[in-house]
């Protein structure tokens, strides 16, 4: 492998990590809170991808406006998830949790089949994306570079929020137990709802995003991201902001390196992020970052 | 019914009961076999094949209380081999036009019920295999494992064409599932895993599902009782694949995605998650109604004009099926509760005491 | 020293926090022997790491002259300790009959495919099972409800449960965690009583938990006293009422009851 191929590879997998990294975010904050793996969430991705295609095509808007429009959207609809399916079952069994949500991932895939219909849309990706620059030799998409900044753009606008506002503070502190938070009269309920809009915003993003570096938008084009993305989450340690980021760059990263490395490997590129969870939790279920759990009898 | 057992009367009367329903059952199959229409065989096969899987699926979702998302995993390797066994030499070689087909599965060739087993035995192998990491964790962990699991069986039936023949999959098997086969095997999974959730076993499976560091307290080891669940569930898994790649004689790796777990798991929650009797009537409504259903995927000619069919329209109906019956009826049909001859003569009044 | 029970210094650190240092001692055979202090002084994590929930930082358990420690939990409760929980855990959805027979599981001959295939000798096990059972739950006085779901007990039915399961496993040691919580003078009159007559019957080693003084006072023949961790005194309990170490950590209430 040339060194040219080899830093193209790089970039290609950092931008895949970031997005990963993104979808990781989402679920490592409901999972923190709910203690619940959002299954619905990788659908978010479709979501926000055939809105923001609508939004170009139908309502001719540009796409600075149609973009942040999707991503908004797609949060609300994160919230009204959680209000449908997860918000009557909290004192419900975690396994009814479970299966609401599976269902809820199903009626979202389905619905998209009904209405759109199963064949693959073109994303309409704005010129300034498409164009491809040269860096030391290296023939590299903007948008593989752009993807990793808006990103690290995102991230720190999420870290200020959890880390350095008062919402946040609830929001950890609702993570760690939340019952003691809805005693201090914090008002819980709208603490999940913020993070669900934020989680689903960042997926939101992660969706467009994905759907200008793989411009095929089908209803099932969510499902094996989000799988990952969970995977990545759970590599950092779950219900840990930066170890999911961190999950989600190693995963990305990985992947790439894997098939570039090894390409009769290629066709395996989807059973790999499988094979790590396995030994992950076989030899450290609590992730890279995470902190071990006690057993509390 | 009293701590001392049934007496001997009752448990004699239950016992005729039970002979009485099965040769009611053999008699409604014989007349199907001779006179039943192709459609309705189809039903029953696909009844039958469902009562199956969605028993055994439901001793670990059920009955220990995991959310196990791998079936399909079990039921492909079941399905798979249990075909490759039964084609013959020369059909297996003509068959694998990209890559020829891996010893010993080249030469070998055995009679439809060997295969069967043997179906049941690879999956049993590879659950067996899978169960470390998987009983390392609980609850949602669990549930991501198990659906990883069935990612990767996918994966590699994809790309290991020397065994699975690709995409391609494995076509004109013989259909030797009928409705004997079939119900057969759905009546002797049924009375098993009966026999086994009412034993000391099963309790011991509840009282994990119930509370896991209590019975461990009780000196229940949770690891050999779950893991008991879960091979004996992939072994009818296994088997119930095989009879599904003989009735339907085309199996690729798209046959047996998460869908199909989708499915069962809708089976089952529908039925009443835990009761055997529910995975039962449940698996039955969904061969009914899945079929009856197809009316609003297909088009419909309404004699003015036709409405081109909704592909999906099936899926959202289940998805909603399966999430108002999760918010709103989370018991199910049966919830835990199961059939008896006991509860059928007391609720007639035929009760002597 | 003994060859019955022996717990030696044992510790427990979870992370940075001491619960439990350098705790030891010995029991003998058919004694009557209780655990009190204050709450949050480490008395149910000595229980969880005699029963095999916690594995000690450091100190070992030994049992019949065997060092049983980090042993998992079913294994220490096949070698014959069982426990109830300060925290009701009964199988809430199962017959309190069948609460109690799970307890017989571990003991059983019949293989798992003897179960599946209907076998007459695993069902006359069942049989026996099922007998055995029942007879614990006359004993506890739970006969009349046996075929009830044990979630539906009152509060001090639950608790007779708990202790008849914990029967039900054939120990030699029983360790039962608070078992007059929430109960009672009445009730609590009752428990000492039942706790007396089964020890009896069974011939069984007793160490218990306990927060009401007057409980362990009555019922017990030597006291362990338990603060932050530290074991402060042992003795008989009319050593114990007097001992200023005791008095002291039970905030100058020495006839707390």
């Amino acid at each position: 492998m040339t060194t040219t191929i080899f830093f193209q590879q790089l970039t290609n997998g950092i931008s895949l990590g970031s997005l990963y990294a993104l979808v990781a975010i989402g679920y490592t904050m409901v999972y923190g809170i709910l203690r619940l793996i959002n299954f619905a969430h990788g659908d978010l991705l479709m979501v926000a991808a055939y809105t923001a295609i609508y939004a170009v095509t139908m309502f001719t808007l540009p796409w600075y406006l149609s973009f942040p429009l999707a991503i908004a959207l797609t949060g609300c609809i994160g919230i009204l998830l959680d209000r449908v399916a997860y918000k009557p079952l909290r004192d419900a069994p975690r396994i009814s949790l479970l299966i609401s949500a599976i269902g809820a991932s199903f009626l979202l895939e389905n619905l998209a089949l009904v209405i759109i219909g199963g064949v693959p849309k073109g994303f309409p990706r704005p010129d300034i994306f498409a164009k491809v620059i040269e860096i030391l030799g290296v023939r590299i998409q903007v948008l593989t570079i752009y993807i990793p900044l808006m990103t690290l753009v995102f991230l720190m606008a999420l870290l200020y929020i959890v880390y350095r506002t008062k919402v946040g503070k609830a929001m950890r502190a609702a993570s760690k137990d939340i019952e003691t938070t809805r005693l201090m009269g914090i008002n819980v309920d709208r603490i999940i709802a913020l993070t669900f809009l934020m989680g689903s915003s960042l997926a939101a993003a992660g969706g467009i995003m994905w759907a200008m570096k793989y411009p095929q938008v089908n209803p099932f084009m969510g499902v094996i991201p989000g799988l990952k993305a969970f995977i990545a989450a759970v590599l950092g340690g779950i219900g840990n902001i930066i170890g999911a980021v961190v999950g989600g760059f190693a995963l990305g990263l990985g992947e790439i390196l894997l098939v570039a490395f090894f390409p009769q490997l290629a066709q395996y590129r989807d059973a790999f992020a499988f094979v790590i969870l396995i030994l992950v939790l076989l030899f450290r279920p609590t992730g890279i970052m995470g902190e071990p759990i006690t057993d509390k009898t | 019914m009293t701590w001392k057992g049934k007496d001997m009367d009752t448990s004699k009367r239950n016992l005729y009961c039970n002979l009485a329903a099965l040769c009611l059952l053999a008699l409604v199959l014989y007349l199907f076999d001779r006179h039943g229409t192709e459609y309705q065989i189809r039903i029953l096969n696909n009844m039958a094949v469902f009562i199956t899987l969605a028993v055994s699926y439901n001793l670990v979702n059920g009955m220990c209380g995991l959310l196990h998302l791998g079936p399909n995993a079990f039921i492909t390797i079941g399905a798979y081999t249990s075909a490759l066994l039964t084609m013959s030499p020369m059909e297996k070689q003509m068959s694998f036009i990209i890559e020829p087909l891996i010893w010993p599965f080249s030469v070998l060739q055995a009679p439809f019920f060997v295969s069967l087993i043997a179906g049941g035995v690879m999956a049993t192998i590879f659950a067996f295999l899978i169960s470390f990491p998987v009983f390392r964790v609980r609850g949602d962990y669990l549930a991501i494992v198990t659906l990883g699991f069935g990612e990767v069986i996918r994966v590699l039936c994809n790309a290991l064409q020397g065994v699975t023949n690709g995409p391609l999959g494995l076509k004109g098997l013989q259909p030797y599932t009928n409705l004997w086969w079939s119900w057969g095997v759905a009546v002797f999974t049924v009375l098993v895993i009966t026999k086994l959730v009412n034993s000391s076993f099963g309790r011991a499976m509840k009282a994990i599902r119930e509370d896991e560091i209590a019975a461990k307290a009780m000196g229940v080891d949770p690891f050999r009782h779950l893991l008991l669940a879960f091979l004996v569930s992939a072994f009818f898994s296994g088997v119930a694949g095989g009879l599904m790649a003989h009735l339907i004689t085309t199996i690729s790796p798209t046959l047996f995605t998460f869908f199909l777990t989708f499915n069962l798991l809708i089976i089952i929650v529908v039925g009443g998650l835990g009761s055997t009797t529910g995975a039962v009537i449940g698996a039955a409504l969904f061969a009914w109604g899945g079929e009856a259903l197809r009316v609003v995927e297909s088009p419909m000619d309404l004699g003015v004009f036709t409405i081109p069919g909704i592909p999906g329209m099936r899926m959202v109906l289940f998805s909603v099926i399966l999430m108002v019956v999760i918010l709103f009826a989370r018991r199910g049909i049966m919830g835990r509760n199961e059939f008896s001859w006991d509860w059928l003569f007391s609720k007639l009044g035929l009760n002597a005491k | 020293m003994n060859d019955f029970f022996r717990l030696e210094s044992l510790v427990m650190q979870f992370g940075g926090l001491t619960a439990v240092n350098d705790f030891s001692i010995s029991i003998e055979p058919g004694e009557l022997v209780g655990l009190i202090g204050p709450n949050g002084a480490g008395k149910t994590t000595v229980f969880n790491m005699i029963t095999g929930f916690l594995t000690p930082t450091s100190g070992r358990v030994l049992w019949q002259g065997e060092d049983i420690t980090g042993l998992p939990v079913h294994q220490i409760t096949a070698r014959g300790i069982a426990r109830t929980f300060q925290n009701i855990r009964l199988f809430t959805d199962m017959t309190v009959l069948e609460n109690v027979m799970v307890s017989f599981h571990h003991k059983i001959r019949s293989r798992f495919w003897k179960a599946m295939l209907g076998m007459p000798s695993h069902g006359r096990e069942e049989q026996r099972i099922r007998e055995e059972a029942y007879g614990f739950l006359q004993e506890l006085n739970l006969a009349h409800l046996a075929d009830e779901k044990a979630g539906s007990l009152a509060y001090g039915q639950q608790r007779r449960l708990e202790i008849a399961r914990a029967l039900a496993t054939y120990p030699k040691l029983l360790l039962l965690d608070e078992p007059a919580a929430g109960m009672n003078p009445q009730e609590t009159m009752e428990l000492a009583g039942l706790v007396r007559e089964i020890r009896k019957r069974h011939g069984l080693t007793i160490f218990l938990i306990e927060h009401d003084m007057k409980f362990v006072m009555g019922l017990c023949e030597r006291i362990k006293v338990l603060d932050y961790g530290i074991s402060i005194a042992e003795g008989t309990p009319e050593e114990i009422q007097t001992n200023p170490d005791v008095i002291k950590a039970y905030l100058g209430e020495p006839k707390h009851a």
